[in-house]
C-alpha cells in the first residue's frame, strides 16, 4: 500500500471540496484531495447544477420557438437529436472539468481518485491502496439523492436525478414523485421534449419552502407544460409491468389511483453521503439527519477536522459548499473569520425562475416578525412585456420600522440572475430607501426592485394609482 | 522524538499568566489531557492540560514565571516517538469555566468557540505535531447589521460588534462606527483599558529601586479598577449603624454550626434591601440607553488574600438562610486563598460587599466593581456612647459605607437604600420578617 502524508486533505471534490482545495494551496498548504468519482466538479458539475441547467437551457429554447407566433415569427416543430441534446451538457461538463483538473495542477495540488475512508483522526485509506496520514481534513463529501425503499424496484425506468440527466430516451409519459426543484426543473427538460409529465407533491403545493405568491405564476405556466399537477397526493406503490411502471397514486382523500408511465423520476430530496466514510473512527458523530456538526467556522467536534457543503447541513447548495470552504480554510490559517451570512440565496431555475433570498414571507408569519411587504408586478415592466412575460412579480420585505430590507422574492424569467443584487443588499444592510434611490438601467429587470422599494415612500413610477370613487 | 508544548489561549483577553504551580516532574509519563500546569489567569486559576500523551523530558518554567501565550513550557516525548501525530492542544479552563467555550460543535450562531488555530500555512516538518498558534479569541460578530467587510474588518480588530454603538440608516453598523469605536477606546484608556499616562521620572537617578513584576491579580485588579474609577462617578455616602443587638444574638449562637460573621447578616440585610432598591442591583447600558435591572442577586465579597485582592461571588444570596450564606462564604474565602477560584466563581456578580472591619479603619470610599453601581462597605465596629432614653450607653457602632454611580443613583435614593441596610442590621428580626 502507498502511504503519503498531507499537511490538509480534503475529501470530496465539489464546489466545497476544490474551492477549499484551491484556496489552501494558494495560501501555501499543501494539499491532497480525494474524490470517488475520479473528476474534480462533484454533483454540481457532473451531474447537478450544470448538467441541468445545459437542458434547461434547451427547454427555454424550445418554448420560445413555440411561443414565437406571438411576436410574427412561426418555427416548424422541433427535432430533437437526443444524442445532441445529451452532447450539449456533457461538452459543457467536459470543458468545466478539464479547465478545473488544469486549476488543480497549476496550484500543485495531489489528486487521488478513489473512496476514502478514515482509520483514525489523523488517517484516511483510499480504495486500501493508499493509506494518507494528514494534520488537517475538510470532509466534502457531498449528498446523493435520497431513494426512499419503495421505490427501489431495481428497474432502470425508476430513475433518480443521475438517470433522469443521462436522458437514455424521451418517454411517452413520466411521472415525477416530488413537486421541488429538482422535480420541476427536470420535468420541465422532460415535458418541452415531448414526454407527458405528471408531477404528484404530497403538501399542498409546489416547492413546499417557497412562498405562495411566488409560486402562483410558475404553477400557472407549468400547467400549461405538464399534463397533471397532483397536490396532496401521495405514491404509495410503484412496479413495472412489461414495459412500463404501473404506479398506485392516492388522492386527498385516500382512494388509490392506478396509472402507467413509461419512466418514472424520484426526485425528494437528497441525503448527506456521509454514512460510509468511517467518520466515527474520528471521533465525530453524526447528527440524527447524518449531517456533521460543525461550529461557525466549520469545524467539528475534532479540532483538526472541518466539514462543509452538503455533508455538514443544510441548505444543501454549491454556492453555500463553496463559501464554507473558504471559511473553513481562513480558519485553518488562523484567521478571525466565521461564516456568518446574512442569506443564502436560494434559485430555481424553471421557466419562470423562482428566486428568494432573506426571510420569507412564510417564515414571517410563523414566527410572528413584522414586516412591511412591497410587491411589484412585472406587468409594469416594459422589458418583462417586450419579452412577453409579464407573470413575474418582484417582492420585498422591509422592517417597517428601521425600513431595513430583511428578505426579497422574485419569480420571472431570470428572477436567479436577479438575485445577485438582491442578496448585496442585504449583506450591506440596506433600507429600502437605498434601493430606491439607486439608479437603475432602462429598460431591465432589474427596475422591478427599485420600483418595489419605491412603495415605501408613494407610489412608483410605473404603478397604478388606486382608482378614487 | 521531544515535542515542545506552547502554551494554548486559555481565556479571552488574556496574553499572560503566571504559573501557579507544576504538575508533572521530569520523567514522568503524561496521559493526554492530563494537567502540566496549573496558572494564574487574571483572577481565576486554570488547568493547562497535555495535548499528547507521553514523557517529560525538560520543564521550561518555574512556579512564579510569567510565561506568554504561544511560549513553550514543556518538553514531551510523545508516546515513546510514535508516528501519530497529537491532536493540536487545547485550553481547557478549569471545571465550571470549561462548560461555557466547550470545543464541541456549536450552531452558527452560537456563541464563540475558543479560537485554537491549525499550523501556519507556511510549510512545516509534517513529522512533528502542529503547535497551536497564539491568536486572539474570535469575534463571532452575528446579527450585527453591517457589511461583510466591516463585520470581518471588526474580527481583525477583534472588537466585538455588538458593543459598538451603529449610526448608519435602518442600525446598519459602518465603518465609521467601528474606526470611532477604537479612537474612543484609545482615548479612554489603552488596550488594557488603563489610562495611559504620562512617562515616570526616572527614580533610579533618585536611588536604588527594586522594580516588581506585577502580579497577574494586580494587574487584574488594576485594570478592572481603571475601568470602574474612568466610567463611573463615585459618590460615597457614610451612616453608622448600630449592631448591640445583632452582636448578642451572634455570639449566642457560637458553637453552633458553623460561625455566623457579620459579613454573613450584611449579605442577608443587602439581598432584602436590594429587593426594595431595585437600582442598586442593575448596570448602565449606555449604548443602548438602557438600565439593565437584574432579577437575581448574586453578591461579590472582596477577599483579602496573600496574593491580593479577590472578589469570589455569592450567589441567590435572598434565596439562603443567614447559616447557609455564613457556610458559603467560610468555603468561598478558604477556595479564594488556597487560589483554587475559578472563573465562574469570580463573575456575574450584582452587588458588592467589602468588609475591613476585621483589620480596622472608621471609613472608606470603596470603589464600585463596574459592571455593577453601588459597593457596601463595613469599617470596624466600636463602642460609642449613645443617647438613649435620657443616659448615654454604650452600643456597639459598625460605620457603613456605600459608593454608588451617580449615573444611575441619586444621593437621596443612595441615603435611603444605606439606611434600610442599617436598620435591618439594628433590628436583626426585622430580616425575619422581610427576607
Amino acid at each position: 500500500m502507498q502511504t503519503i502524508q498531507t499537511q490538509l486533505l480534503v475529501l470530496g471534490g465539489g464546489p466545497g471540496g476544490y474551492a477549499a482545495a484551491f484556496l489552501a494551496a494558494d495560501r501555501g498548504f499543501q494539499v491532497t484531495l480525494v474524490d470517488a468519482s475520479g473528476k474534480l466538479g462533484g454533483t454540481c458539475l457532473q451531474v447537478g447544477c450544470i448538467p441541468s441547467k445545459a437542458l434547461l437551457h434547451v427547454a427555454k429554447l424550445i418554448a420560445e420557438a413555440k411561443d414565437a407566433p406571438h411576436f410574427g415569427v412561426t418555427f416548424g416543430a422541433p427535432k430533437i437529436d437526443l444524442k445532441g441534446v445529451r452532447g450539449h451538457w456533457q461538452k459543457v461538463t467536459e470543458t468545466l472539468t478539464k479547465s478545473l483538473a488544469k486549476l488543480a495542477e497549476a496550484r500543485k495540488i495531489r489528486f487521488i481518485s478513489g473512496r476514502g475512508k478514515f482509520l483514525d483522526a489523523h488517517t484516511v485509506v483510499v480504495d486500501d491502496s493508499t493509506q494518507i496520514t494528514f494534520d488537517n481534513a475538510i470532509v466534502a463529501t457531498g449528498s446523493i439523492p435520497a431513494m426512499p425503499q419503495a421505490f427501489q424496484i431495481g428497474s432502470k425506468r425508476v430513475m433518480d436525478s443521475t438517470g433522469a440527466l443521462a436522458l437514455e430516451e424521451i418517454p411517452g409519459s413520466l411521472l415525477v414523485i416530488g413537486g421541488g426543484y429538482i422535480g420541476l426543473e427536470m420535468g420541465t427538460v422532460y415535458a418541452s421534449l415531448g414526454s407527458k409529465v405528471t408531477v404528484v407533491e404530497g403538501t399542498d403545493g409546489l416547492i413546499p419552502n417557497a412562498d405562495r405568491d411566488l409560486v402562483a405564476p410558475l404553477h400557472k405556466r407549468l400547467e400549461g407544460l405538464f399534463s397533471k399537477i397532483l397536490l396532496k397526493h401521495k405514491v404509495s406503490k410503484i412496479e413495472e409491468v412489461g414495459k412500463d411502471i404501473r404506479a398506485t397514486l392516492e388522492d386527498p382523500s385516500g382512494k388509490p389511483i392506478i396509472e402507467n408511465f413509461h419512466r418514472v423520476l424520484v426526485s425528494v430530496g437528497r441525503r448527506p453521503a456521509t454514512r460510509d466514510l468511517g467518520i466515527e473512527k474520528t471521533g465525530i458523530v453524526l447528527d440524527d439527519k447524518g449531517f456533521i456538526p460543525v461550529n461557525a467556522q466549520r469545524r467539528t467536534s475534532v479540532q483538526h477536522i472541518y466539514a462543509i457543503g452538503d455533508s455538514a447541513g443544510e441548505p444543501q447548495l454549491a454556492h453555500k459548499a463553496s463559501f464554507e470552504g473558504k471559511v473553513a480554510v481562513e480558519a485553518l490559517s488562523g484567521e478571525p473569520v466565521v461564516y456568518d451570512v446574512a442569506a443564502v440565496p436560494a434559485v430555481i431555475f424553471t421557466d419562470p425562475e423562482i428566486a428568494w433570498c432573506g426571510l420569507t414571507e412564510t417564515d414571517a408569519q410563523k414566527q410572528g416578525i413584522e414586516v412591511k411587504k412591497l410587491k411589484m408586478p412585472w406587468a409594469g415592466s416594459g422589458r418583462a412585456l417586450t419579452k412577453g412575460r409579464t407573470e413575474g412579480l418582484t417582492k420585498l420585505l422591509v422592517d417597517p420600522k428601521t425600513e431595513r430590507l430583511l428578505g426579497v422574492g422574485i419569480c420571472g424569467v431570470d428572477a436567479g440572475e436577479m438575485i445577485g443584487e438582491a442578496m448585496l443588499a442585504l449583506e450591506m444592510g440596506a433600507t429600502a430607501r437605498d434601493l430606491a434611490l439607486t439608479m437603475h438601467a432602462h429598460p431591465t429587470l432589474s427596475e422591478t426592485v427599485m420600483e418595489a422599494a419605491e412603495h415605501m415612500y408613494g407610489l412608483s413610477v410605473h404603478s397604478a394609482p388606486a382608482k378614487r370613487g | 522524538m521531544a515535542n515542545e508544548i506552547k502554551l494554548p489561549a486559555l481565556k479571552e483577553n488574556v496574553e499572560v499568566v503566571e504559573v501557579n504551580a507544576i504538575k508533572v516532574a521530569v520523567g514522568d509519563v503524561v496521559a493526554k489531557d492530563q494537567a502540566l500546569l496549573e496558572v494564574q489567569a487574571d483572577k481565576a486559576a486554570l488547568e493547562v492540560p497535555s495535548p499528547l500523551s507521553g514523557k517529560v523530558v525538560q520543564i521550561l518554567v518555574k512556579v512564579g514565571d510569567q510565561v506568554k501565550i504561544g511560549q513553550p513550557f514543556i518538553q514531551i516525548d510523545g508516546a515513546g516517538g510514535s508516528a501519530a501525530p497529537a491532536p493540536k492542544a487545547e485550553a481547557k479552563p478549569a471545571p465550571a469555566a470549561a462548560k461555557a467555550p466547550a470545543p464541541s460543535p456549536v450552531p452558527s450562531s452560537a456563541p464563540p468557540a475558543p479560537a485554537t488555530h491549525a499550523p501556519t500555512p507556511a510549510p512545516v516538518a509534517v513529522t512533528t505535531p502542529p503547535a497551536p498558534q497564539a491568536a486572539a479569541p474570535v469575534v463571532f460578530n452575528t446579527h450585527v447589521v453591517a457589511s461583510p467587510g466591516t463585520r470581518r474588518l471588526a474580527r481583525e480588530m477583534g472588537i466585538d460588534l455588538t458593543r459598538v454603538a451603529a449610526t448608519g440608516p435602518g442600525g446598519r453598523l459602518t465603518e465609521d462606527d467601528l474606526k470611532n469605536h477604537v479612537r474612543a477606546q484609545a482615548s479612554g484608556g489603552g488596550s488594557s483599558g488603563v489610562p495611559s499616562a504620562p512617562p515616570l521620572p526616572r527614580f533610579e537617578e533618585l536611588g536604588p529601586v527594586e522594580r516588581q513584576p506585577l502580579s497577574a491579580i494586580r494587574r487584574a485588579t488594576a485594570r478592572q479598577m481603571a475601568i470602574a474609577w474612568s466610567q463611573i462617578p463615585h459618590v460615597t455616602l457614610d451612616d453608622v449603624s448600630d449592631i448591640t443587638d445583632l452582636e448578642a444574638f451572634r455570639k449566642s449562637q457560637d458553637g453552633k454550626g458553623p460561625k455566623l460573621t457579620v459579613t454573613a447578616f450584611a449579605l442577608k440585610a443587602l439581598a432584602i434591601a436590594l429587593r426594595e432598591f431595585p437600582a442598586f442591583n442593575s448596570s448602565l447600558d449606555l449604548h443602548n440607553h438602557h438600565l439593565v435591572l437584574k432579577k437575581f442577586i448574586n453578591i461579590g465579597v472582596a477577599v483579602d488574600t496573600e496574593a491580593g485582592l479577590l472578589v469570589p461571588v455569592v450567589r441567590d444570596v435572598d434565596k439562603k438562610s443567614v447559616r447557609h450564606l455564613a457556610t458559603d462564604l467560610t468555603a468561598i474565602a478558604e477556595r479564594a486563598r488556597a487560589k483554587k477560584l475559578d472563573s465562574s466563581e469570580l463573575t456575574g456578580g450584582t452587588f458588592t460587599l467589602t468588609n475591613l472591619g476585621g483589620i480596622g479603619s472608621t471609613g472608606f470610599t470603596p470603589i464600585v466593581n463596574w459592571p455593577e453601581v453601588a459597593i457596601l462597605g463595613l469599617s470596624r465596629g466600636r463602642l460609642e456612647p449613645v443617647w438613649k432614653n435620657g443616659a448615654f450607653v454604650p452600643r456597639l457602632m459598625v460605620p457603613l459605607s456605600l459608593s454608588f454611580d451617580h449615573l444611575v443613583i441619586d444621593g437621596a435614593a443612595a441615603g435611603r437604600f444605606t439606611r434600610r441596610v442599617a436598620d435591618l442590621l439594628e433590628n436583626p428580626l426585622s430580616m425575619l420578617v422581610d427576607a
